[in-house]
């Protein structure tokens, strides 16, 4: 398989859960890990008599949204029915907006790891209802329905097909994500469904202006899932075109543990869904002073974000981003600042220690044991000269491995502040000096590196306690009055 | 009793010529004895415990506007506790977790329910010959149709099984059966009463409206359930007017549109009666002029396209999976939608179901369901513009009186243009009512009047001007009490 001919066509369409207390049109909770059917209503039932109300919760999150893809927002927008009979679908049919949608031609800016920028353009942005879930395998020879999804809020995001490659569609798929979780319009949360991708790739001759056949993957929950089945799906297609075979339009989905994807429904049976205006539901209109307050009560945004910390902190290019990509992360800098006022140690505890942590056990921040309160503290301690950086770790790690203890008390309980009387150091010294002349014979005539060996010494001696900075002061001192009184 | 009004029954219980005890117990007999007329689908068995509670509450002097009166409601309205059943196999032992709006407003209002009135299945009829639970029969000749879809409703208003009943009017569902029936109906102006909990046919033109003895009867009724509904997103915030009060005022130089190619084409015996109410209206200081509603004649196409595409879509959710009707023994899914369909729901209902499908099919939507979009909009259009000159307009309700049972049911066609002179008033949103206007053949029919929009106020205020003067409404059937 030679790529260097191919070209793959990328367009994702994701799905954000919007975050909201109830659903788009009842008053259902939306709160995940329910018992099945406990969240659902005599609407999300579609019981007879029933009539959607719209959660008005969902219009600004669709707008700002809007605004910061620098897209259009409809003044008036409107929802249809798409028809389909599934046993999770219980009305038949799902409300959504086919026709006129809240937000369309829209743009975002992603930058390649390659370097550059690349400017995905976005198709549009509507507002749609979730279907509920069909649970196989429960119940013996049965499938069992949970409506608990069913009616929950989301915002479905279309791209153009703009990608080249996996990596791209990763990076636009980041992008959204980051953005949506900035704007706290969705928790991103993709374990849970609330961040869903369907990847649309076909591929073509380079330099060809028409598009292949596409395939649809749907459903893919991760960003490397994504990745994963998108090269799949390239690899998979070049295959068969190469072959001179024909690329079947089809909808597939990823299977992780096999990393492929297979078909799910052919183009043979595929659905007319039927659409036309919802008639329980009125309009939806916008007002332009409504828009321009939502545009002006929008929060920081990412590009914002780091234009911000590169100015006003002492940060390098790589700690900018790494500090921004991530809200929560950055939520906990910015709280470890305020605590500190000390933007580098900050920075760097958060891209080493807790990094490092967080990654080996596939945690995010937000379920990081040491709160961002106990790691400031740590910083300041170590900053009063309270206690030694090495310390610090050990505290660090003591809080993480015991949630939930108090720095400053276990800096006490543990006895592990420093040695900083210079009384009691001074005596320790003077013993090791007077214990090793050897070495300090050694260290006169020359030999600097043996500074070293004497500061190893005495930091066991104190068990590591002693203030480190001090430590060499008073040994240099005390050599150096050694080579004044030897002969 | 029963030979009162609703309003003149009120008068009766505050004075305490009888206790509503006493008058919905006469009601019950009544029904038992008029079993065979097949007007209810079932009965509310706490309607006599209502009843003394109402008592009660009156003796403690805590009035409301229809306190202890025994209303019906036709079996599309949700009720908690009763069996609602639209008609249909499909819904035969569905129990609703919930009240209709309409019913728990009226129940707020004071009445007592006594029952569930039968209709054609989901609505979809003219003659109530699609109910799985058997066609209703016409009180006035048993061997003729009550009219439908809310047959049940009106026939139980005219045979006097109850006070007064709910119906709901998609195409004329709930004039015509007035008209067939000798009793006033009105549908309301769209969105002016709550759909919440009444089940949907086509949603874009269902109207839940009052079915009662007189335009009196049928003001009080609409005053209380009416009004904004925040579970109904295209009920209207507009204030409700105090229908009662406002009716009996005096109505000063109100003008009535004609629209004549409609009395041409009509029977000539109906066109007369109709001709005769004009001249009696006229008697009493309303004055008529001619006016143009030149899309009047593509109302029927464009409502046979856009209610059975909507149909289409509200009955997706009758699949076997969570309530309703559910096959033997289904083999896989596709086996359960079908059974369970094909063996759930009526043939009407299944033509309507095919003919929506196929007007919103890919490819056929834009000359179906566009075309009957834009038809529907000059429709309202001729509307607004005949409301610039007139106050309301008049027109025959039915094109003939109460047909026989059969008669019809295989003559789609002609079924489908018994809604030729009411579905205008569904497509425009109007409001409209049908009075009881003369006899044929000792057959009742009604006259219809079409109002501006929101205004229930003036045709309820001119039917009850013609009412004072004419006694067709106060006509019972038959003989046989």
């Amino acid at each position: 398989m030679n790529h260097s001919n191919w070209e793959a066509v990328i367009g994702l369409e994701i799905h954000v859960q919007l975050s909201t207390n109830s659903k788009i049109f009842s008053a259902s909770s939306t709160a995940f890990g329910a018992e099945p059917n406990d969240q659902a209503n005599e609407i999300d039932l579609g019981l007879p008599g029933t009539l959607p109300a719209v959660n008005s919760g969902i219009f600004p999150k669709a707008i700002a949204f809007g605004i910061c893809i620098d897209a259009n927002i409809s003044k008036t927008s409107r929802f249809d029915r798409k028809n389909y009979f599934y046993p999770d679908l219980p009305k038949g049919y799902q409300i959504t907006q086919m026709e006129i949608p809240i937000v369309t031609n829209g743009k975002i800016e992603i930058k390649p790891i390659t370097g550059g920028s690349k400017t995905i353009r976005i198709n549009r942005a509507h507002l749609e209802e979730d279907a509920g879930k069909s649970i196989h395998g429960l119940i013996p020879n049965m499938t069992g329905i949970d409506l608990n999804r069913a009616g929950i809020p989301l915002l479905e995001i279309v791209s153009e097909p703009d990608m080249r490659n996996a990596e791209e569609a990763e990076i636009y798929a980041k992008s959204i994500h980051q953005l949506v979780t900035y704007l706290s319009i969705s928790d991103g949360n993709m374990a849970e469904g609330s961040f869903r991708c369907d990847a649309n790739v076909s591929v073509r001759n380079r330099g060809e202006t028409v598009l292949g056949v596409r395939t649809e993957t749907k459903n893919i929950n991760s960003f490397k899932f994504l990745k994963n089945a998108i090269n799949y799906e390239i690899d998979r297609q070049i295959t068969i075109l190469e072959s001179g075979a024909k690329v079947e339009q089809e909808t597939r989905l990823y299977d992780s543990v096999k990393n492929e994807t297979r078909p799910m429904r052919s183009k043979e049976t595929a659905t007319d869904y039927r659409y036309f205006p919802e008639p329980d539901l009125l309009p939806v209109v916008l007002d332009e002073a409504y828009i321009e307050e939502i545009r002006l009560t929008l929060p920081e945004l990412p590009t914002q974000k780091k234009d911000r910390y590169s100015q006003d902190y002492d940060l390098n290019e790589e700690e900018v981003f790494f500090l921004s990509n991530d809200l929560d992360l950055a939520e906990y800098f910015e709280e470890c600042v305020r605590l500190t006022g000390d933007a580098k140690q900050s920075a760097n505890w958060l891209k080493g220690e807790m990094a490092s942590r967080l990654s080996k056990h596939e945690i995010t921040i937000r379920e990081a044991p040491v709160s961002a309160n106990n790691l400031s503290r740590i910083i300041i301690r170590i900053a009063d000269g309270t206690i030694s950086s090495k310390i610090g770790k050990k505290i660090f790690s003591a809080i993480w491995e015991n949630n939930g203890m108090e720095v400053d008390h276990l800096i006490e309980e543990k006895n592990l502040s420093q040695v900083s009387d210079e009384n009691e150091l001074q005596m320790i010294v003077s013993e090791i000096i007077r214990n090793n002349p050897k070495q300090v014979k050694q260290f006169l005539d020359g030999k600097g590196k043996l500074l070293g060996y004497f500061v190893g010494l005495v930091m066991k001696e104190t068990s590591g306690k002693a203030n480190p900075k001090q430590l060499n002061e008073l040994i240099l001192k005390r050599l150096n009055s050694e080579k004044k009184t030897s002969p | 009793m029963l030979d009162q009004t609703l309003t003149e029954q009120l008068t009766s219980l505050k004075n305490g010529d009888y206790s509503s005890y006493e008058l919905t117990d006469a009601y019950i007999k009544n029904i038992e004895k008029h079993r065979d007329l097949n007007c209810y689908i079932s009965l509310n068995e706490k309607a006599l415990e209502e009843a003394k509670r109402a008592d009660l509450l009156r003796s403690k002097k805590e009035m409301k506007p229809l306190l202890g009166i025994p209303i019906a409601h036709k079996d599309i309205f949700c009720e908690n506790e009763v069996k609602t059943t639209a008609g249909s196999k499909m819904l035969e032992n569905f129990l609703s977790p919930y009240d209709a709006t309409v019913v728990s407003k009226l129940r707020e209002a004071g009445a007592v329910s006594i029952g569930k009135t039968n209709m054609d299945e989901f609505a979809m009829g003219s003659s109530n010959e699609t109910s799985f639970f058997g066609p209703v029969k016409n009180p006035w000749d048993e061997s003729r149709v009550p009219g439908g879809s809310s047959g049940g409703s009106a026939a139980a208003v005219s045979a006097r099984l109850c006070s007064a009943a709910t119906g709901t009017d998609t195409g004329g569902s709930i004039r015509q059966p007035a008209s067939f029936c000798g009793i006033t109906g009105l549908k309301p102006t769209y969105g002016r009463v709550s759909r919440w909990g009444m089940i949907a046919y086509a949603s874009s033109l269902d109207q839940a409206g009052p079915m009662a003895i007189s335009a009196e009867d049928c003001a009080i009724i609409l005053r209380e359930m009416s009004g904004y509904d925040e579970k109904d997103s295209t009920s209207s915030k507009l204030q409700v007017a105090d229908y009662t009060s406002l009716i009996s005022k005096p109505i000063d130089r109100v003008k009535i549109g004609i629209f004549r190619p409609l009395m041409e084409d009509l029977d000539t015996r109906v066109g007369k009666l109709l001709e005769e109410t004009i001249r009696e209206l006229e008697k009493n200081g309303v004055s008529f002029v001619e006016i143009e509603l030149p899309n009047f004649g593509f109302a029927i196409p464009a409502y046979y396209v856009i209610a059975p595409a909507e149909c289409s879509a509200n009955l997706s959710r009758y699949d076997g999976v969570r309530f309703g009707y559910r096959c033997d023994n289904p083999i896989d899914l596709k086996d359960l939608y079908q059974r369970s369909r094909t063996e759930g729901l009526g043939r009407e209902v299944k033509n309507r179901i095919m003919a929506g499908t196929f007007a919103l099919t890919a490819g056929y939507y834009d000359a179906y369901y566009n075309k009957a979009q834009q038809v529907r909009r000059l429709i309202k259009n001729d509307f607004v513009e005949a409301f610039k000159k007139v106050d309301a307009i008049i027109a025959p309700t039915t094109p003939s009186a109460a047909f026989r049972l059969g008669e019809k049911s295989n003559r789609q066609k002609e079924m489908y243009l018994q809604d030729i002179y009411t579905t205008s008033a569904n497509l425009a949103g109007l409001p409209a009512l049908s009075m009881p206007a003369g006899f044929l053949n000792n057959l009742p029919i009604g006259a219809q009047l079409i109002g501006n929009y929101f205004d229930e106020r003036l045709i309820l205020s001119i039917a009850h001007l013609y009412q004072t003067q004419t006694d067709w409404h106060l006509t019972r059937p038959g003989k046989k009490e």
